[in-house]
């Protein structure tokens, strides 16, 4: 199921009815316990549209505490917390310069998605990772490619194809569908929308 | 005893350093009288550190006022006298004031909690656009990026100093090195526990072989730095540098006897990157400047 969280709301539901602007780390860590509790609410296995859309200022402080350290909670190459996925919406180019530095120091990535529906993958992936994302987002709406598919296009052996989806699934870059990967993002196109949880 | 500390005629960041050589040598407790009679004129750094200066001192210290009307004038509309009755005794005649000065982006502003970073914010970002843009010809994306610097270097008052600090920001002609450029110059000044001794209360620090003032400017602002584990600290310190670079603009940091400055590529200003054996004043104080675009 894909769930709409939207950080402005957040902000002013746990900091203050008045704010519109995401500064300081007390600010950036109540805004992320909000949002925590949402997808506590939300089940084991979703996609979340994360939107900035009415955010105003980010600053690095803020980026580091909701964006990064709400991936590091969900995404890790080890034991991920739940099978939750997100899509930062309405991103602009000024909170685009704080997200990237932090996820550049933790070394993480994520995707957002402009107004037109296409999707960018931002933040630290190997070209291999990249090339392999790029293939699969451009297959469309919904549309999983299997590991030959993506081994076939990369010119990688099936066995490296295979770790490196893994590794992109652990990212939470990719879902996991119909025993293929859909990535993060073309899954969201108003095309055919896609459950995650049927 | 009492000290007479007197202030020179033009008031910035380099000639506050003879304020400082006349209280460092004093007793914390000994009696001062900040003499800004003849003052002329007073940057932004200027206003702070002399309230940062008020706060250091044990003993409530003296001030007389500018005898110049339109400088007295002129700190009143910055809002500094406001806040400098709760700091000295004030002595001479201080006229209020309510016309707004257009130069000014943000009076001297009280910092001490998160909340207070947010009234900063929001109250800069109705100004910001005209002064950067307008005035200053600057691309229209600097004004979220500036108003990001501010934010992190006044988070530092609040995360860092253990005690209360101030911000003003105003735009004002630079004669002296940019022949009549205009600049827009952001100044925090607080007079807590400063870079060195943050850093060493960071969980498990050892002191090297060389640790000092200096040192530890160079640990936070070059390498990013933070008495946090949290390997997300440190990085309001590294936008602020990459905003200054951007925009080529300077960054200066002073700390208990050293001040360290990110440069501009450009030459329109010839500072030294380190200063060290400075004399002593307690916390940081913090100055950008982003010079006005010239085709």
């Amino acid at each position: 199921m894909i769930n709409h969280i939207d950080v402005s709301s957040m902000l002013r539901k746990s900091v203050c009815e008045l704010y519109s602007n995401l500064v300081t780390r007390p600010t950036g860590a109540a805004v992320r316990c909000e949002i925590e509790q949402e997808l506590d609410r939300i089940g084991d296995r979703a996609l979340t549209v994360i939107d900035f859309s009415h955010v105003g200022l980010l600053d690095f402080s803020c980026a580091d505490e909701i964006v990064a350290k709400l991936l590091l909670q969900y995404v890790s190459l080890d034991a991920p917390r739940r099978e939750v996925y997100f899509l930062f919406r309405g991103i602009s180019e000024s909170h685009m310069d704080a997200i990237e530095a932090v996820l550049e120091r933790h070394k993480l990535a994520l995707v957002t998605q402009h107004a037109d529906g296409g999707s960018r993958l931002v933040g630290i992936v190997d070209v291999d990772e990249r090339s392999a994302w790029e293939i699969i987002s451009h297959l469309g709406a919904g549309v999983s490619a299997d590991v030959i598919e993506v081994a076939d296009a990369t010119g990688l052996s099936l066995e490296r194809a295979e770790r490196m989806l893994d590794t992109l699934w652990r990212r939470r870059l990719v879902i996991r569908h119909d025993n293929g990967y859909v990535a993060v993002g073309s899954a969201t196109a108003p095309v055919e929308p896609m459950r995650l949880d049927a | 005893m009492t000290t007479i500390i007197n202030v020179p005629h033009s008031l910035e960041d380099k000639s506050f350093e003879q304020v400082l050589d006349q209280v460092a040598p004093l007793p914390l407790d000994e009696k001062i009288i900040v003499d800004t009679r003849h003052a002329r004129w007073a940057s932004p750094y200027g206003l702070t550190a002399l309230l940062a200066l008020a706060q250091s001192r044990a003993e409530r210290p003296v001030l007389y006022v500018p005898e110049a009307e339109n400088v007295s004038h002129y700190w009143s509309r910055m809002d500094f006298f406001k806040h400098a009755a709760e700091l000295y005794e004030i002595q001479g005649r201080v006229k209020s004031t309510k016309a707004a000065e257009t130069s000014v982006l943000l009076e001297v502003t009280s910092i001490s909690k998160s909340d207070d970073v947010h009234d900063v914010v929001d109250k800069i970002q109705q100004r910001a656009q005209d002064a950067l843009v307008k005035n200053l010809n600057l691309d229209a994306k600097i004004t979220m990026r500036f108003t990001m610097a501010l934010s992190e270097v006044c988070q530092n008052i609040v995360e860092h100093a253990g005690r209360g600090g101030w911000v003003a920001v105003q735009t004002y002609t630079w004669r002296v090195r940019l022949g009549g450029r205009k600049v827009v110059v952001i100044a925090v000044c607080d007079p807590g526990i400063g870079f060195r001794q943050s850093l060493e209360s960071a969980p498990g620090f050892q002191k090297r072989e060389r640790w000092d003032d200096g040192q530890a400017l160079e640990e936070t602002v070059m390498r990013g730095a933070s008495r946090f584990r949290d390997p997300g600290r440190g990085q309001g310190l590294a936008g602020v540098r990459k905003f200054v670079g951007t925009w080529d603009g300077k960054l200066s940091i002073r700390s208990g006897t050293a001040r360290i400055a990110v440069l501009p590529k450009g030459d329109w200003d010839e500072d030294e990157p380190l200063l060290e054996d400075l004399s002593y004043f307690p916390g940081a104080q913090v100055q950008i400047t982003i010079p006005e675009r010239v085709a």
